[in-house]
């Protein structure tokens, strides 16, 4: 496929919608151009503030996106979404169904929705999200939500990306055992209790906010439990409002910062992996090539390679 | 290396609330290795267009049962135009009557499937017009 860098990289930096969408496919697709419009719309990054949506599959994740995106929108921010949905492992095919929620959104110009499949990422996002976000950046959104695929338990990648992560529970999904395992129950910065008007929803909170006293504060910032129902709207202000709460605590503490960091270095230990994964594949298929590989010995065989390879330490020392 | 998958919106655009043969296609289409973008009910032209503009999908499969084609599509496909998108393949199914076909045909619909298609019959033509989706055959 021909692609003009710069003129994609212009008509993304105006927030055409058609290019940004061009763009996270060539990012999809692991197109080499994608590399190249991308690092023209670096000086963007950072611009925009990311808020991670994650919860269990049917606890409301795209209802609730609709509407804070209706209420960001209200006050007159520009936002994009990236909602990921599972791949089949088996076909690589995936039903994205993020949208059917989104429905009122889909003529507003100052919104921008694209819905991803996880394509063999198992952590609740696709590989590709640390790039579309940079792109979507690039377009001059003030706002991007992150929604990730309905998680059971222990798919925390969100936390490496966004600024502030809410994690939706809603009633009826387990006992209060469940509450103090690990995983997404350590990583919300907001808690949302969704759902609110069906029963059982005010004892959620109670077991959620029982487990975060026991938790060590994190700076200056203890999270809330809000109830929330996303259908209705109730609970929805407040929410909207603890969100600015925790961006501006962010901000002022320096641990927005921290954060970016965070996001930087995932990326950056990412494309990292992905180049020695191939290098090694690479080296791999060379080496049997030339005499047969021992089969029996997969161990001795890796670190026959891994020497052979590089002699990488700690921080370069 | 090109890691490409053939991306689908499946719409229904108009009123008729009957969404079991969108379902079932969408499905058939998941196995057969693409993404589908589900939109859900009662979508109109704007909706539609702007959610295949955004998703940047290959293809567009319109399902209607309401007898709304020859008013709802001629709008879509001038929308496609405006917003720069008529590369994308459109194709339709549903209650269609085949005197209706023609004329959506002219208008730039490449396929229309009847009652009675199979799912593959429509997941063939998809990737013969638009490519095959399995990673490995590309380049």
């Amino acid at each position: 496929m021909q692609i003009d860098v710069k003129q994609l990289s212009e008509r993304v930096r105006n927030g055409h919608a058609g290019s940004l969408a061009r763009l996270i496919s060539l990012i999809e697709n692991a197109e080499p151009q994608a590399v190249e419009v991308l690092e023209t719309l670096e000086d963007r990054r950072g611009s925009a503030q990311i808020i991670g949506i994650t919860g269990p599959p049917g606890s409301g994740k795209s209802t609730l996106t609709n509407r804070l995106v209706g209420a960001l929108r209200d006050r007159g921010e520009t936002v994009g979404v990236l909602a990921v949905d599972p791949s089949s492992t088996f076909t690589g095919g995936a039903l994205l169904g993020d949208r059917t929620r989104m429905q009122s959104l889909a003529t507003d110009p100052g919104v921008y929705i694209r819905s991803m499949g996880t394509r063999g990422s198992l952590g609740g996002l696709s590989r590709a999200v640390f790039d579309a976000i940079t792109a979507v950046e690039g377009s001059g959104k003030t706002h991007i939500l992150v929604e990730t695929v309905g998680v059971g338990q222990s798919e925390i990648e969100i936390a490496s990306i966004a600024d502030t992560v809410l994690v939706l529970f809603v009633p009826g999904l387990g006992d209060d055992i469940q509450a103090i395992k690990a995983g997404i129950t350590e990583i919300g910065d907001i808690f949302v209790v969704n759902k609110a008007d069906l029963k059982g929803a005010s004892r959620i909170k109670t077991i959620l906010e029982n487990n975060l006293e026991l938790e060590p504060t994190n700076g200056d910032w203890k999270p809330p439990v809000m109830l929330v129902s996303a259908e209705t709207g109730d609970g929805l202000a407040e929410l909207v409002h603890k969100m600015d709460c925790h961006f501006r605590t962010l901000s002022e503490s320096g641990r927005l910062h921290e954060r970016r960091k965070r996001r930087h270095q995932g990326e950056v230990v990412a494309i990292l992996q992905r180049c020695l994964a191939d290098r090694i594949a690479n080296f791999y298929d060379k080496q049997s090539e030339k005499k047969d590989v021992d089969v029996e010995k997969p161990r001795a065989v890796a670190n026959a390679i891994w020497e052979s390879l590089t002699d990488l330490e700690d921080g370069g020392e | 290396m090109s890691d490409r998958r053939i991306r689908v919106l499946i719409a229904k655009p108009g009123l008729d609330g009957h969404d079991r043969g969108a379902k079932v296609l969408a499905r058939a289409m998941r196995d057969a290795g693409f993404e589908v973008i589900y939109t859900g009910l009662r979508q109109s032209p704007e909706q539609i267009v702007n959610a295949a503009v955004q998703e940047d999908v290959d293809v567009i499969g319109l399902s209607i049962l309401s007898g709304a084609h020859n008013h709802l599509f001629p709008k879509i496909m001038e929308l496609l135009e405006e917003q720069e998108a008529s590369d994308v393949l459109v194709i339709a199914g549903g209650v269609i009557p085949e005197q209706d076909i023609e004329t959506l045909r002219e208008i730039g619909v490449s396929r229309v499937f009847t009652p009675g298609t199979s799912t593959q019959e429509a997941i063939q033509y998809i990737e013969e017009q638009v490519g095959g989706s399995d990673a490995c055959k590309s380049t």
